[in-house]
């Protein structure tokens, strides 16, 4: 769905990511992972357009993403950072519809839409003509999402999504994303720094440091035959959820 | 499902639109022009004016009086139109507005479109003036005197130390040295001169202080001050439009002797009386004028009159500066090259003194729309003066505002101008709208100085107050400014208020 070609970015003469190639299948969970500073919500913002690359290639289904094609590529995308991102000085249904309202969209099948999604993220409906900061953190978390899903997108991009999240939380919202990622079929692209959430959520783990790509493959991978001793020192500096078999 | 922000910021611009066109509106409702006739910012000049109304409207035309600072803009004003008459004095007429030593001024005038009258019968000649006991103690007793001692400080008005007959001229005339010579207003120097702050000061032969303080005026006995008989100016199409109105002002040709006016200048500046009435009484007694008494407004009335006066200065320079600031700091905020430049623009602006920056205007908006004086270079001041505080917190409440928001509004697909209006004005309209109000409260104050260039409002009365000596009518004027100030203040809490923001 996504494919990065020998793509470099640099900021203020400071490398941050490449040269790196990578594709990511479609109706997969492709997950990038690494240190902080290894580049990859870089990445994730180079395939969305939010940044430009200073070489190389980034491509939407086939299509490249530049300036002029990003604004149709990203009505295919959703993305969602941490926390949210939702917009304070609108409520909840507010941040969720802007972009349909935007566009002129149905009011009452935009409305039903909203339900669908709050029912799907298990969002509470009351709370949806709440403002931001009278929401929890997960429920910021959940109305993010529905904001990236209400048009339906081909992909969904998120970035530390549950990095804001208590531990009790962050595992019912990993239990629900990863079942909503199930039953939509969506391509995901997913940042964390979390192994265990990395090896919950991929079907493919891209292991970034200093902007380049260490290794790339299934979680199993990483355990069984990891690339360099720094693949090895990562995967045993994260303690949780126990390695897959 | 609408965004509060954007809705308070636009109806609190409609608001200001309303308030602007309505003293607009009412302004086109009377067809015909009354006769004005302009005075200086000095008490003898007011009360001429004031006779000059008064004999106008005795002529049965309408009439008003607008008080106009000084001789430059005075000129200015009639010569446009702005003024039909005015009050002024030959020496004055010759030396520094034509800057001849012609003895026909008639002739000269008449060049520009206008007509001078004969003597109103009293020569208000400039005089140096020093406290009797002062020039006793440094054996001064004329003009020439003043030579052997430099060390003497000086105070005289801004308009004489720059007249080619006031302190230039004077200076070279009598070869003198001073070098402590200080600029201040008028009423101010008798006082300092009195108190013993200054030695000698600039007097008007009619003033009334000389006579009040028992004050010495200096022999001229190199002759270098001209003869300065009072007389009409006034413009030549008054005669072909209101030939009766002229004849009824002419009326005053060789009627106030010098005692009287000196009575007059008197009875205003140390008992406090009005101008008008003063005027009034002279014309009843002197033209056995049969004028109604005259009509004391109640000063309810006069306030109002100036808060209109001063609203419709600060409404339009404001609005202005929000259509002009606004985008303007939008502009910064999104190039960053371009916004040190605005900013650094912006903020010379401030440091221009207001009166410097109100002054400027006048040639500016003379060359723009051909007027020079009164409300429009006002206007214009007050506009620069209230960009920067509108510009600088539009810039920074967009640079206030986190990366990731923009991204996440730009990552929904959302083009840049939706971004700027659905997202980024909304969230910094708070920090904007303290920049307005900051303008605004800025701009409610540096009005107060359109008085000096006969633009109206509060300045009118602060500035003829301090002229008089008047504290309650300095008051008139200062504390409905400090209330406007506050009623602004008030209400853009308010709006601040009804504007909540989920953040």
């Amino acid at each position: 769905m996504f494919l990065l070609r020998d793509v470099e970015k640099s900021f203020d003469a400071r490398p941050a990511l490449g040269p790196l190639s990578l594709e990511t299948p479609a109706g997969r969970t492709t997950v990038l992972i690494g240190p902080s500073g290894c580049g990859k919500s870089t990445l994730l913002r180079l395939l969305v357009g939010l940044i430009r690359p200073d070489a190389g290639a980034v491509l939407f289904d086939g299509e490249p993403v530049t300036p002029a094609s990003a604004r149709s590529a990203r009505l295919r995308v959703g993305y969602v950072i941490q926390d949210g991102g939702l917009f304070p000085h609108l409520t909840a249904r507010g941040n969720v519809t802007l972009m349909a309202r935007y566009l002129g969209r149905d009011r009452a099948l935009t409305a039903r839409r909203v339900d669908e999604l709050a029912e799907l993220t298990r969002f509470p409906p009351e709370g949806l003509d709440r403002y931001p900061n009278q929401l929890s953190g997960g429920q910021r978390q959940r109305v993010g999402l529905m904001r990236a899903l209400l048009l339906d997108p081909d992909a969904l991009l998120l970035d530390e999504p549950l990095g804001a999240l208590d531990p009790l939380v962050r595992a019912e919202l990993q239990d629900e994303l990863k079942g909503i990622f199930d039953a939509l079929g969506k391509t995901v692209v997913l940042v964390t720094h979390d192994l265990g959430e990395a090896a919950f959520f991929a079907d493919r783990i891209v292991l970034l440091r200093d902007g380049r790509i260490v290794q790339q493959g299934s979680p199993a991978d990483l355990w069984r035959h990891p690339a360099d001793p720094f693949v090895t020192r990562f995967v045993q500096a994260q303690r949780g959820p126990e390695p897959p078999s | 499902m609408r965004r509060p922000g954007p809705i308070a910021l636009s109806s609190f611009l409609a608001s200001l639109v309303l308030v602007a066109a309505l003293p607009a509106l009412s302004g086109c409702s009377s067809a015909t022009r009354p006769v004005v006739i302009g005075s200086k910012k000095f008490t003898e000049s007011v009360v001429l004016a004031e006779m000059g109304a008064r004999l106008v409207r005795q002529a049965g035309v309408e009439a008003r009086r607008d008080d106009l600072g000084g001789t430059p803009a005075l000129w200015l004003a009639l010569t446009q139109g702005d003024v039909d008459c005015y009050p002024d004095y030959t020496g004055t007429i010759a030396r520094q507005i034509l800057k001849t030593d012609s003895p026909n001024l008639a002739a000269e005038l008449a060049g520009h479109g206008i007509r001078i009258s004969r003597s109103l019968g009293f020569r208000d000649n400039y005089a140096l003036g020093m406290r009797r006991d002062v020039a006793a103690a440094y054996g001064v007793a004329r003009t020439s005197d003043l030579r052997d001692h430099p060390e003497l400080r000086y105070g005289f008005t801004h308009e004489f130390l720059d007249r080619p007959d006031g302190w230039p001229g004077l200076k070279r005339a009598y070869d003198l040295t001073a070098t402590n010579v200080q600029g201040m207003n008028h009423t101010l120097a008798y006082r300092g001169l009195v108190e013993k702050a200054i030695d000698v000061t600039e007097m008007y032969t009619t003033d009334g202080e000389i006579a009040q303080y028992d004050l010495l005026a200096l022999p001229d006995d190199k002759d270098f001050f001209p003869s300065y008989e009072a007389v009409w100016l006034y413009r030549a199409d008054l005669a072909e439009r209101r030939p009766e109105a002229v004849d009824w002002l002419l009326r005053l040709e060789g009627r106030v002797s010098e005692t009287q006016m000196q009575r007059m200048n008197a009875a205003v500046q140390v008992e406090k009386r009005d101008e008008a009435t003063v005027a009034a009484e002279f014309l009843q007694a002197e033209l056995g004028l049969d004028a109604p008494p005259p009509e004391e407004d109640s000063r309810a009335g006069r306030i109002l009159v100036t808060t209109g006066e001063h609203l419709l200065l600060v409404v339009p320079s404001l609005l202005a500066a929000v259509l002009v600031g606004i985008p303007l700091g939008i502009v910064a905020a999104r190039r960053p090259m371009t916004g040190r430049i605005v900013l650094a623009a912006v903020s010379l602006l401030q440091t221009i003194p207001s009166l410097a920056l109100l002054l400027f205007m006048i040639p500016v908006m003379m060359w723009l729309i051909g007027r020079g004086t009164g409300a429009p270079p006002a206007i214009a001041a007050l506009f620069l003066y209230s960009l920067l505080p509108i510009v600088r917190n539009t810039h920074a409440g967009l640079l206030g505002i986190p990366r990731s928001l923009v991204e996440s509004a730009e990552a929904l697909g959302l083009p840049p101008l939706a971004v700027l209006r659905w997202v980024e004005l909304p969230l910094a309209a708070g920090t904007i709208l303290a920049g307005v109000r900051t303008a605004a409260v800025i701009n409610v104050g540096t009005a107060t100085l359109g008085g000096f260039i006969g633009a109206g409002g509060y300045g009118r009365p602060i500035l003829r107050g301090i002229d008089k000596f008047d504290v309650p009518l300095m008051l008139e004027g200062a504390i409905p400014a400090a209330i406007l100030a506050m009623t602004i203040e008030a209400a853009f809490g308010l709006l601040a208020r009804a504007a909540p923001r989920g953040g």
